[in-house]
């Protein structure tokens, strides 16, 4: 490694005029779409090559995905509602955005994602129900980061914005050509994590690509209290570019986030993606959006759905047929059964296992209350076999 | 052996530890060209390179947080926190994420950062200058925590916090910076465990717990109540999480007696830690309650003030006359 990977001062100067084009700060940037909500296919000088390699298949594959997911996300919601998972956050309505950008990335890629990513962890290959392990209070891990480049959930937000950024310098000093691709949320735009992770990405140049998935509320929130100007524009503030998209265009935001990715991978730093799209459901299932937003927003997103605009394009460009979206249907159900079967079968691991982890090297303290556990759960043992000894007689 | 300032022998440490692996990086703030504010990684970025000492921009949680990520890619990061008082910025990152992710992977991912912080009060520093933050980090899980009171310790300390595949906070005392003492700079094979305590002076009537500046100025006040027929035990604790109670129990179940100081507040501090801990040991042992002499609740006072806050010689001494049930601060000093 040497001189070429340092920090460098420069930045690329036309880039960065390009989105100073704009004089006023706070005007709406462009959005890139390259299929409309009816299904029409719209025509990107830029972008539109970055989505060329898409033929049926991977257009058929996609939508595969994002069908699969949200039957999951669906199965995820009832089986909270039936009290056999704590909690869970929908991605109901941000298929497209995860898909899209999850199908664009390499293996050697990482992805250091929030709680909601469940569409990207379908695309690096993450068996689904895993995902589930957390929200089944079994686990506050609940699968392997390094087999599927694709960490574990964060929970604090915008944190893992940095994990992302320290990886990615880690990849500079390796001479890697792997991307790491942060995800947050129009919410969690405003914590300082995700300003320090910006100022570091820049500062090192580092390969890694900011995806913001604005989904317009934070809990109860709206977009318009986190920020005065559209998110994307804040990246001309860090000194690389910013974009948004359709985030209900799955093609549009598997283009941009590919083209976000190599241009990463080529050594000109980061990119903060915005994807504009809307969270359909709630929060969570703890969480009430009638209190706090109207059903007409809701409907004028429904227009909108992810889903619906690629089975339009796929069908009035006979792409895909009844058959497919049968099959895909069926496929789906399936899932949705084995999701939960797994979840029934998902049992806490025995007390003693939560102590396992907790040092790398054996360390006193956690050896001597294991050992206290031990002892106090021994005494249970005797006093029940007494009682059952008294019962017997 | 080599006769070195602590400042140096710390700098000696951190440069075996990159001779030595070639994933071990140092990040934090002016650490490059200026060497850091007290120059204790002096030459090591002209030597190492930019990519291997990392001049960061000035954001504490993002030093901590980027080291994470380079620690799940496999490097060995050194995190330098300019002065104890900064390191709240960071405190979530070291809290939610440096201490939970070995644990949250199920050891998956490793996070062998070391994060260097000089801390204490006594060289006339502004405010935020002269903390001890060390208690709101022991008492984390997943992570370890020690204070280095010598030189010797500093030198080779630092380069077990490094091969240390947990997270570790290295304490190091700022005021001692600029002390000598000897120190073979290839101890290490021999060196005592990171987490083991060590008796520094040997005693029969009261056990006097320090760590980091305040070791020295236990090791002085037992000179002093040895002129007075006073046999006190002085033990360097270098190790804060884990405690190493064997060694510190061996010592009171000889002597009785219990005095803990330290410059942090006694309210949750580590004194607090100890003397229960302690009391549930041995409390058959024990001639008296043990004593805490330590900084006060109160917020750091403005430096023409700390000689009032802080534990110094008499104090501590003060302490042992607690313990010893002779008079003292709380009794009147007149018989």
């Amino acid at each position: 490694m040497g001189a070429e990977h340092l920090p460098a001062s420069e930045f690329d100067i036309e880039e960065l005029e390009q989105s100073l084009v704009t004089s006023d700060p706070a005007a709406a940037p462009p959005l890139v779409q390259l299929m409309a909500p009816d299904g029409s296919v719209r025509e990107d000088a830029k972008y539109g090559q970055y989505a060329a390699h898409l033929d049926g298949d991977a257009l058929r594959a996609m939508y595969r995905d994002m069908a699969l997911v949200r039957r999951f996300d669906q199965e995820a919601t009832a089986l909270q509602r039936q009290g056999q998972l704590l909690l869970w956050p929908p991605l109901l309505g941000q298929e497209a955005a995860q898909i899209g950008s999850g199908s664009a990335l390499k293996p050697q890629d990482y992805v250091f994602p929030t709680y909601r990513e469940h569409g990207v962890a379908l695309t690096r290959g993450l068996e689904l129900s895993k995902v589930l392990r957390l929200f089944r209070g079994v686990s506050n891990g609940g699968w392997d980061p390094r087999e599927s480049n694709f960490h574990l959930y964060t929970l604090v937000l915008a944190a893992q914005s940095l994990h992302a950024v320290g990886y990615a310098m880690g990849v500079q000093r390796d001479g890697d050509d792997a991307v790491t691709v942060a995800y947050f949320g129009d919410g969690a735009s405003s914590e300082g994590d995700v300003h320090e992770s910006m100022v570091f990405a820049a500062s090192n140049q580092s390969p890694v690509v900011f995806f913001c998935q604005n989904n317009h509320w934070a809990i109860s929130v709206p977009t318009e209290v986190q920020s005065r100007i559209p998110l994307s524009n804040r990246a001309s503030g860090y000194g690389f570019p910013g974009i948004r998209v359709d985030g209900n265009d799955v093609v549009a935001v598997h283009a941009v986030t590919r083209w976000a990715l190599e241009r990463a991978r080529s050594g000109k730093g980061p990119v903060l993606i915005e994807a504009f799209t809307y969270r359909m459901s709630a929060h969570t299932t703890a969480d009430d959006p009638t209190k706090y937003r109207e059903a007409v927003e809701e409907e004028k997103w429904r227009e909108r759905d992810p889903l619906l605009r690629l089975e339009r394009y796929l069908r009035s460009t006979n792409t895909a047929g009844q058959d497919f979206f049968d099959q895909v249907t069926v496929e789906a159900d399936k899932l949705a059964a084995s999701t939960r079967a797994d979840v029934l079968a998902m049992e806490a691991p025995d007390f003693e296992d939560h102590f396992a982890n907790v040092y790398g090297d054996p360390h006193p303290l956690v050896q001597e209350e294991l050992e206290w556990h031990r002892q106090y759960q021994a005494g249970f043992a005797e006093d029940n076999a007494g009682r059952a000894e008294g019962e017997a007689r | 052996m080599t006769i070195m300032t602590f400042g140096r022998a710390i700098n000696t440490g951190l440069r075996k530890a990159m001779e030595n692996d070639p994933k071990v990086v140092i990040i934090g703030e002016d650490i490059g060209a200026l060497g850091g504010v007290f120059r204790i990684t002096d030459e090591l970025q002209k030597d190492f390179g930019a990519h291997r000492v990392i001049d960061a921009p000035l954001a504490e949680s993002a030093i901590l947080g980027t080291a994470v990520g380079m620690a799940y890619r496999g490097y060995r990061p050194v995190c330098e926190i300019q002065f104890d008082g900064f390191i709240y910025p960071a405190f979530d990152q070291i809290v939610s994420q440096v201490a939970k992710l070995h644990y949250r992977t199920r050891g998956r991912v490793r996070m062998p950062l070391t994060i260097r912080v000089p801390f204490g009060g006594g060289i006339g520093a502004a405010e935020h200058h002269s903390e001890s933050p060390e208690a709101y980090f022991t008492h984390t899980s997943g992570l370890r925590v020690v204070a280095v009171s010598n030189p010797q310790d500093a030198c080779t300390m630092i380069q077990q916090a490094i091969a240390c595949d947990d997270p570790v906070l290295y304490f190091e005392p700022k005021r001692r910076y600029h002390t000598k003492g000897e120190v073979d700079e290839d101890a290490l094979e021999d060196a005592l465990p990171m987490d083991s305590a060590r008796v520094e002076v040997p005693g029969t009537d009261v056990t006097l717990v320090a760590y980091g500046a305040l070791v020295q100025t236990a090791r002085e006040a037992a000179q002093a109540a040895e002129d007075d027929g006073i046999s006190v035990e002085v033990i360097d604790l270098r190790s804060l999480s884990p405690l190493d109670f064997p060694t510190v129990e061996a010592s009171v179940r000889k002597t009785g007696r219990l005095v803990v100081t330290h410059e942090a507040a006694r309210t949750g501090g580590l004194g607090a830690e100890i003397a229960a801990s302690l009391t549930e040991r041995c409390f058959y042992y024990l001639e008296h309650a043990p004593v805490r002499v330590t900084g006060m609740d109160i917020p750091y006072p403005p430096a023409k003030m700390e000689r009032h806050h802080q534990p110094d010689l008499d104090r501590i001494l003060d302490g042992v006359d607690r313990v010893l049930g002779r008079p003292n601060s709380l009794t009147g000093l007149e018989d």
